[in-house]
């Protein structure tokens, strides 16, 4: 472990991502993840790497295709309106299998909405913006020393799986300074072997989403992916529990939701109030068996979110109880309180 | 391929970087051409190990299968980002962008004009049929004033949909490309013509000078409604005055 140092959620992300051995960044300029791009400016010359200021987000999520199918380790950064525009990229990286990193940092919308930190955009990290039956791995931290760390992880997890992964964050992450230990790189490496670097003593390398003849070849295409995300659901489940074990009330909620959370139940723990929390840092896949059993002995599920209600659809297929979840969120950039969450808890115990 | 026989010299073979299938392309149409004229150039200059091609979406979608090189898929309009992306990583290959007109005129035009700008170490083939093909002959952004498509049923009339667009012309305008030529592939004088701007396009890129951009005149003959001799002429007559062929930039 190295030694503690603070910097932003933002330039914490750019220095675990070149400590991941990223060398290739492009991305389009959007409040309030500005500090990343301007990060990997300094930072990715200094290594030998690439630096790209794209002329729009669709440039830059297709240069991440481009890079990814030429064997590179390659991320790009963005907040809402622009993972809008990304969509169609990650698409078409999704079908062709490419691995790449995307961070968002939410915002709040719809449209330009503000810029605040937001968690409106669960359905549109989760449920895939783009076309097409695919899936994307979406990992949300709650802290800076976690979101170092998970973007280590997020670029083996791509390269081990040849897929996108997403790292979920709010505004307030990105923005905010904690103290943190670089992480260490994994150490782990990869073969590429179907990346295009010029066919010298084999076959043409073809990178390519599209499926067309015969027509059955888009189905056994599609339905290969979903071995992998079938794999992947079994094996890349991650979340975190906390006072779980004899909870009446449990919270659900992620990312900078989860941490007000967190401190509204160390209050109703003061009052005698056995409340725990449940956090999903795998946001896909979902940690819906873990929640199911988790929710199973609980009287009451009380998800919140900065957002009308959008991973509350998750719990409610994780608890199968409608009765038993209940949902608290602040919208357009609106912090939940945590008065408010200890406020409904001590009224279910009435 | 055939054995050769002591009896027969070949004079004109297949190019050995030319994939040996059928294409999926019309009679008379000009993809089939510059695909040939591509491997030619990629077996002359020995580059065959070394070249990533990066295929449209349009009626060359399927350039990849022809071409017996590293290929990529781009989504429409985007080749010139994922050309970026692939030559940023592998500086020492060989990168070419092939576009239509509506691929690179319409939906990708700011990919274009911004790779042109960075003057990006690629090469870029862009075909101009004057419509969309693939999609069954739509206006393009190069569509000729008045020539009827199946969205201009009256013609294209320019004071609604404005006039063609000259690329060439067009990336002129910035500093950074290092060869601009438009091309046609209508008769063989052309053809050879073709095959000499693409050849230096893709020289530039070995010796590192920078962005080259190579436009064909290419006949449709499928959604343009007459054959391929008469497609041959229009080219010549109709589409040539407007869109000038030459040299516009050679550094
Ligand atoms: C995002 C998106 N929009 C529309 C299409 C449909 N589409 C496929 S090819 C094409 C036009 C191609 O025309 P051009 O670039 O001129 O190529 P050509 O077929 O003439 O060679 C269109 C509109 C698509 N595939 N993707
Ligand atoms: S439709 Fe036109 S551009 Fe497409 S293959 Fe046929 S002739 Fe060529
Ligand atoms: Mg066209």
């Amino acid at each position: 472990m190295s030694d503690r140092i603070l910097m932003k959620g933002n330039e914490a992300v750019g220095e675990a991502a070149i400590i991941a051995g990223c060398r290739h960044y492009f991305a389009y300029p959007i409040t309030p993840q500005n500090e990343i791009p301007a990060y990997m400016a300094k930072r990715l010359p200094e290594v030998g790497g690439t630096f790209l200021q794209a002329e729009s987000e669709l440039a830059a999520i297709n240069m991440v295709f481009g890079a990814s199918a030429a064997g590179a380790r390659v991320m790009t950064s963005s907040s809402s309106p622009g993972i809008s525009l990304k969509q169609e990229g990650i698409s078409y990286i999704a079908g062709a299998e490419l691995p790449c990193v995307i961070v968002d940092m939410m915002r709040g919308g719809p449209g330009l909405g503000n810029i605040a930190g937001s968690q409106a955009d669960y359905f549109q990290a989760t449920r895939g913006g783009g076309n097409g039956d695919y899936r994307i791995i979406v990992l949300a931290p709650a802290s800076v020393q976690e979101l170092a760390d998970i973007t280590i992880e997020a670029f083996d997890l791509a390269d081990e799986y040849r897929i996108p992964v997403m790292i979920l964050g709010e505004g307030y992450l990105g923005q905010m300074s904690e103290p943190f230990s670089l992480p260490e790189p994994s150490g782990k490496t990869f073969e590429k072997p179907w990346a295009l670097t010029g066919a010298k003593g084999r076959k043409p390398n073809i990178i390519a989403s599209m499926r067309l003849t015969p027509e059955n070849l888009l189905e056994e295409h599609n339905l290969k992916l979903k071995k992998t995300y079938d794999k992947i659901t079994e094996k890349e489940v991650r979340y975190e529990s906390y006072l779980l074990d004899d909870a009446d009330y449990i919270i659900v909620a992620y990312g900078t939701s989860a941490r007000i959370s967190r401190s509204a139940i160390i209050e109703l723990r003061k009052e005698g109030i056995k409340a725990g929390l449940f956090r999903p840092i795998s946001l896909w896949p979902y940690p819906y068996k873990e929640l199911k059993k988790a929710a199973s002995h609980a009287k009451k599920v009380l998800t919140v979110e900065m957002s009308l209600g959008q991973m509350v659809e998750d719990v409610r297929l994780a608890v199968m109880d409608d009765e038993k979840v209940d949902f608290y969120g602040r919208t357009g950039g609106m912090l939940p309180e945590s008065g408010e969450i200890i406020r409904r808890v001590r009224h279910y115990g009435s | 391929m055939e054995a050769k026989t002591a009896d027969f010299k070949y004079v004109y073979d297949r190019p050995k970087s030319l994939v040996d299938v059928p294409t999926h392309y019309c009679p008379g149409c000009g993809h089939g051409i510059v695909h040939k004229i591509l491997a030619e150039v990629i077996d002359e200059l020995g580059i065959r190990d070394d070249t990533i091609i990066v295929a449209p979406v349009g009626c060359s979608v399927l350039l990849y299968n022809y071409i017996d090189v590293d290929g990529s898929e781009a989504a429409h309009g985007r080749a010139p980002a994922v050309a970026t992306g692939i030559k940023r990583v592998h500086k020492d290959k060989v990168v070419i962008s092939y576009q239509g007109d509506g691929d690179l005129l319409a939906i990708g035009t700011a990919e274009a004009v911004h790779a042109a700008n960075r003057g990006e170490h690629f090469t870029t083939i862009f075909i101009n049929n004057a419509i969309y093909g693939m999609t069954g002959g739509q206006m393009a952004p190069t569509t000729m004033e008045n020539q009827i498509t199946k969205t201009t049923p009256y013609g294209r009339d320019p004071a609604d949909v404005g006039f063609p667009i000259r690329a060439c012309e067009l990336l002129n305008t910035l500093e950074a490309p290092v060869f601009i030529e438009r091309c046609a592939v209508y008769d063989v004088k052309h053809v050879l013509k073709t095959k000499r701007a693409i050849k230096k396009g893709l020289q530039n890129q070995i010796e590192g000078k920078g962005y080259s951009f190579i436009e064909v005149l290419s006949m449709c003959p499928t959604n343009w409604g007459i054959n391929p001799v008469k497609s041959a002429e229009w080219v010549h007559d109709v589409m040539e005055p407007y869109y000038k062929l030459g040299n516009f930039r050679d550094i």
